[in-house]
This record gives C-alpha cells, sequence and structure tokens, in this order.
C-alpha cells in the first residue's frame, strides 16, 4: 500500500520535472534560434521562402474563414442588437470583436492547424532523415538555417495573416448586414468609424496578433525538432503543436487582454 | 608532418550509461581508404560522429590533423568540418532542394562565389558521378543508388580532405554498388583525399580499401590489410569474413536458460 503511494507520487514527481525540463529546453531553443537569428535576417530570401510557405498558402483557409466568421457576427449580432432597436451598431459589433478578439485568436488558432503542424512534420521528418545532422557536418548550424527562418516567417505573416482576417470578416458582416438585412450603408460604416479607436483597438489587436505569432511558431518549430526520429515520434509532435499551441493561445489571449483592458 | 590526418587514441564512449566504446584505437593515413567494419549496433556510425565533432567521448580523443576534435570551440569545429564530406547512410539530400541545389547548397553557404562558377563546379561534381543529366530532379525522384551518388557529389562539393561514408551499401543492387565502389576510390585518389568508410559488406569493402578495422562489442578485434584478414584464422573475423550464423559473436541475444525459461512460462 505505503510501496504504491510512494511509487505514484514518483511518477507525479518525474512528470513535473519532466515538464519543466522540456519548458526550459524550448525556453533555451527559443533564445537560440533569436541569437542565431542573424543569417535569416541578412540573407532575407531565406526567410521569404519561408513566408510564401507559412503566410501566403495559409491564405486561402484564413480569407474563407474570416468570411463565414463575419457574416455570422452579422447574424447573430442583428438577432440580438435588433431586440434594443439598435440594429445599425452592428457594424461596430463586428469591426469590434474582430479587431480585439477574433482576428488574432481564429487566426492563429487556424495557423496552428495549417502552418504549425507543416513546420512540425517537416523539422521532425528532416530530423528523421539525418538531413539536420548532414548540415551540421557541412558546417551549416541547422539552429540558422532551417529553424531562425522558419520563425521569422511565422512572426512577421501572423500580424499580416490577423489584419487580413478582420478586413475580410468585416467585409462579411457588411454582406449579411447592409444587402441581406438591409441596414442602411452609411449608418453601418460611420458608427464603425466613430467606435472602433486606432490605439486601443487596432493596435492591441497587433500586439496580440504578433505575440500569438511568435508562440505558434516556436512551439511548432520547438515540437518538430524535438520529436523523437521515428514515424510515430513525428507523428506525436504534430498533435502537440496544435494542442500546445491552442492553449497557449487562449491562455495568452486571457492575459494580454486583462492588461490591454483598463479598468 | 604527421602520416595520419586522422588518429582516434583510447577512446571511450557511453550512450545512455551504456559503454559503446572501450578504449579504440585507429589510425587513417593520408591518401588511404580505411575501412572500419562490424556488425550492426556496434557503435561504427557513432565514430564517425565522435570524428566530425557532433558527439564527445567520455575518455580519449580524436585528433583530426594533429588537433583534438573535442577540445577545439564550436567555430573552430565547424571550420574542421568545412575540410570533411560525409555521405549519410540514406544520402540525406535536402528534399526540398532540387539535385542541383543540394549539392550547390555547401558551395552557397560556406564561399561567396558567383553564381556562374558554382554552376560550373555544380555540373563538374554531377558529372563525376555520371548524374549531370539529373540536375534538375527532385530528391523523391531518385532511385536509391543514384540518391547515393547526388549525396556524394554533395559531399565532395568543397573537395574536403577527409570522406566518410556511412554504410555506403545499405540496400543498394550490386550494379550500384559497384558504381559506388568505383567512385569511393576514384574520387579519394583524384582529391588526395583520405576516407574512412563504415560498412559491414565484407566482399565489397575488400576489394578496393587499403586497410580495415574490425569492431566487435566497443574495441578493436582485428585489423589489417584485406589479405592478411582473408588468410586470418581468427575465430571472429572468419565468422565475420564467412557470413557464419553463430560463433564468437553469439546468435542469441543475452538471455536466461531456454529450458528455465520455457519451464518458469508453465508455472506462472
Amino acid at each position: 500500500m505505503v510501496d504504491r503511494i510512494v511509487k505514484g507520487l514518483r511518477l507525479i514527481g518525474h512528470r513535473v520535472i519532466d515538464r519543466i525540463w522540456r519548458l526550459g529546453s524550448a525556453a533555451r531553443f527559443f533564445l537560440y534560434a533569436l541569437v542565431l537569428s542573424g543569417e535569416s535576417l541578412r540573407r532575407f530570401h531565406l526567410t521569404i521562402r519561408e513566408i510564401y510557405f507559412t503566410g501566403v498558402l495559409s491564405l486561402i483557409i484564413i480569407l474563407v474563414s474570416a468570411l463565414f466568421v463575419g457574416m455570422v457576427l452579422g447574424l447573430q449580432g442583428y438577432n440580438t442588437l435588433q431586440k434594443y432597436g439598435s440594429s445599425e451598431a452592428i457594424g461596430v459589433l463586428v469591426a469590434l470583436s474582430l479587431v480585439r478578439e477574433l482576428g488574432p485568436v481564429v487566426t492563429a488558432l487556424l495557423f496552428a492547424g495549417r502552418a504549425g503542424t507543416a513546420i512540425t512534420a517537416e523539422i521532425g521528418l528532416m530530423k528523421a532523415t539525418e538531413q539536420l545532422s548532414a548540415m551540421e557536418m557541412m558546417a551549416v548550424n541547422p539552429i540558422a538555417r532551417v529553424v531562425a527562418p522558419r520563425f521569422w516567417a511565422g512572426v512577421i505573416s501572423m500580424p499580416l495573416l490577423a489584419s487580413l482576417f478582420s478586413m475580410m470578416g468585416v467585409f462579411g458582416g457588411y454582406l449579411v448586414a447592409v444587402p441581406l438585412l438591409g441596414i442602411d450603408d452609411g449608418a453601418f460604416w460611420s458608427q464603425m468609424q466613430a467606435s472602433v479607436d486606432f490605439r486601443e483597438d487596432v493596435v492591441n489587436g497587433v500586439i496580440k496578433s504578433c505575440v500569438f505569432g511568435v508562440a505558434c511558431t516556436i512551439i511548432a518549430l520547438f515540437e518538430g525538432y524535438d520529436a523523437p526520429p521515428t514515424a510515430e515520434g513525428v507523428s506525436r509532435a504534430t498533435t502537440r503543436t496544435v494542442v500546445n499551441s491552442s492553449l497557449a493561445v487562449l491562455g495568452l489571449d486571457f492575459v494580454l487582454t486583462s492588461f490591454m483592458i483598463s479598468v | 608532418m604527421n602520416d595520419n590526418l586522422v588518429e582516434i587514441n583510447d577512446l571511450s564512449f557511453a550512450y545512455n550509461s551504456r559503454l559503446l566504446h572501450k578504449g579504440i584505437n585507429m589510425r587513417f593515413p593520408r591518401g588511404k581508404v580505411v575501412a572500419i567494419m562490424g556488425g550492426s549496433g556496434s557503435g561504427k556510425t557513432t565514430l564517425l560522429r565522435l570524428i566530425g565533432g557532433q558527439l564527445t567521448p567520455s575518455s580519449g580523443h580524436v585528433k583530426v590533423d594533429g588537433r583534438i576534435v573535442h577540445e577545439q570551440s564550436r567555430e573552430e569545429i565547424y571550420r574542421m568540418r568545412r575540410k570533411m564530406g560525409m555521405l549519410f547512410q540514406f544520402g540525406a539530400l535536402f528534399t526540398d532542394l532540387s539535385v542541383y541545389d543540394n549539392v550547390a547548397f555547401p558551395m552557397r553557404e560556406h564561399t561567396n562565389l558567383p553564381e556562374s562558377i558554382i554552376r560550373d563546379l555544380v555540373l563538374l561534381k554531377l558529372n563525376a558521378v555520371g548524374l549531370r543529366g539529373a540536375r534538375d530532379l527532385m530528391p523523391s525522384e531518385l532511385s536509391g543508388g543514384m540518391a547515393r551518388r547526388v549525396a556524394l557529389a554533395r559531399a565532395v562539393a568543397l573537395d574536403p580532405a577527409i570522406i566518410m561514408y556511412d554504410e555506403p551499401f545499405a540496400g543498394l543492387d550490386p550494379i550500384s554498388m559497384g558504381v559506388i565502389v568505383n567512385l569511393i576510390r576514384s574520387l579519394n585518389d583524384a582529391l588526395g583525399a583520405t576516407s574512412i568508410v563504415v560498412t559491414h559488406d565484407v566482399h565489397e569493402t575488400f576489394s578496393f580499401v587499403d586497410y580495415v578495422y574490425f569492431v566487435s562489442a566497443g574495441v578493436v578485434v582485428a585489423e589489417g590489410t584485406p589479405e592478411d584478414l582473408r588468410a586470418s584464422q581468427m575465430p571472429f573475423v572468419h565468422q565475420f569474413v564467412h557470413g557464419e550464423a553463430d560463433g564468437p559473436v553469439p546468435f542469441h541475444y543475452t538471455a536466461p536458460d531456454y529450458r528455465q525459461d520455457m519451464l518458469r512460462g508453465a508455472n506462472g
């Protein structure tokens, strides 16, 4: 009996230490990627290539999702606002929810699923097929040559994708509100203009998406780099990328929002 | 000048607290092709990684060109590696780059040569392995033997002084094997390089190398020229060269007594 308790406690301790250990190596990995970023910024075509893979190829899913999210917001918002006789405020509702929350958060979640998994699988397979070892033997540091360009590509892509998401979402809301539900065109845009603050809403949203960009990209890169070099290892790492990125994004969103909302 | 480009002195290496090498001594003279042979899992590939400075020995040292590898700074090791070429077991070509870009990779990373000169050099290297015509293919479109040849072209892209081969014959058909054998020998002699071949293909290897080390259970059990070893009466060498299933290297993985084991199963 005592034996079993001791065993159980040991297991918990072991798991906790393991997690902390991994967190530590992830932090070191992050620092290392930052320190060795010089090359990816000097030879910027390396980073641009990765922006194409992470950013440009994510455009379709981001834009289509944004359109639907915006349209749904329009419908739902109209339904509620109408009860209070302020259905013209629909533009404000759509814009604020997108720019402040949905834009950065949904983009980050989609990004983790679309680009993050691709990054993890690619790096995990490069490791499994000894491509990273081969690079090291050629005296090329894989963190500088493979990790850093992907990191910066993710960090640059995310705010741009989130902005496009918000823009497309507003357009989706407009489509539902004005042509479909018959809200006045002028009221829709002018109320939005009057109530969305550049510093408080837009800039804060961009800050959020930058933070999410760093978090999602570094998680994807670390999971790939840390994956056991087997088929099973890479598949697990890919799953972990999505789970950890999503949790990190939602958790960070709460922290950031609580700092940003002035009470 | 020392005659040995690479020396391994009294080297021990433990991996996950399991002692993989126990006091290994090897000499790799300039201009020679030396083979390291041994069964699967005898830590042959690890030796290459120790020479390349990817791993640090537990005791003893590896000397490359008179300098102890694991005492060098990271920059020094990287500088050393520019003089080394390594052919990985399955080529390890960069799957997102074409054949041409794979061979150009080390040149673009380490030199400031203009693209026109890089083109000439890449075609030169690809021609040497007979794949000038395959320059626009992607690694996924190559056969195993072709991938190995492209990887070889990439390994010698910067005219290294040391070329290391990790199981260059694994999984190749006899024709491709013959091609690789010829390439290893001719590249070594043309570049004036020193080659280290890790392998377990006895007959292929004995036909072209200058010297052989046999590794088993973490120690060098035999060494000599291929002629010496073919004639050797040492039980291990005899077993290995003639491919016998049982001998000094046992067929069975360490296990409790067979009879006891079966009986225990019946009772429990």
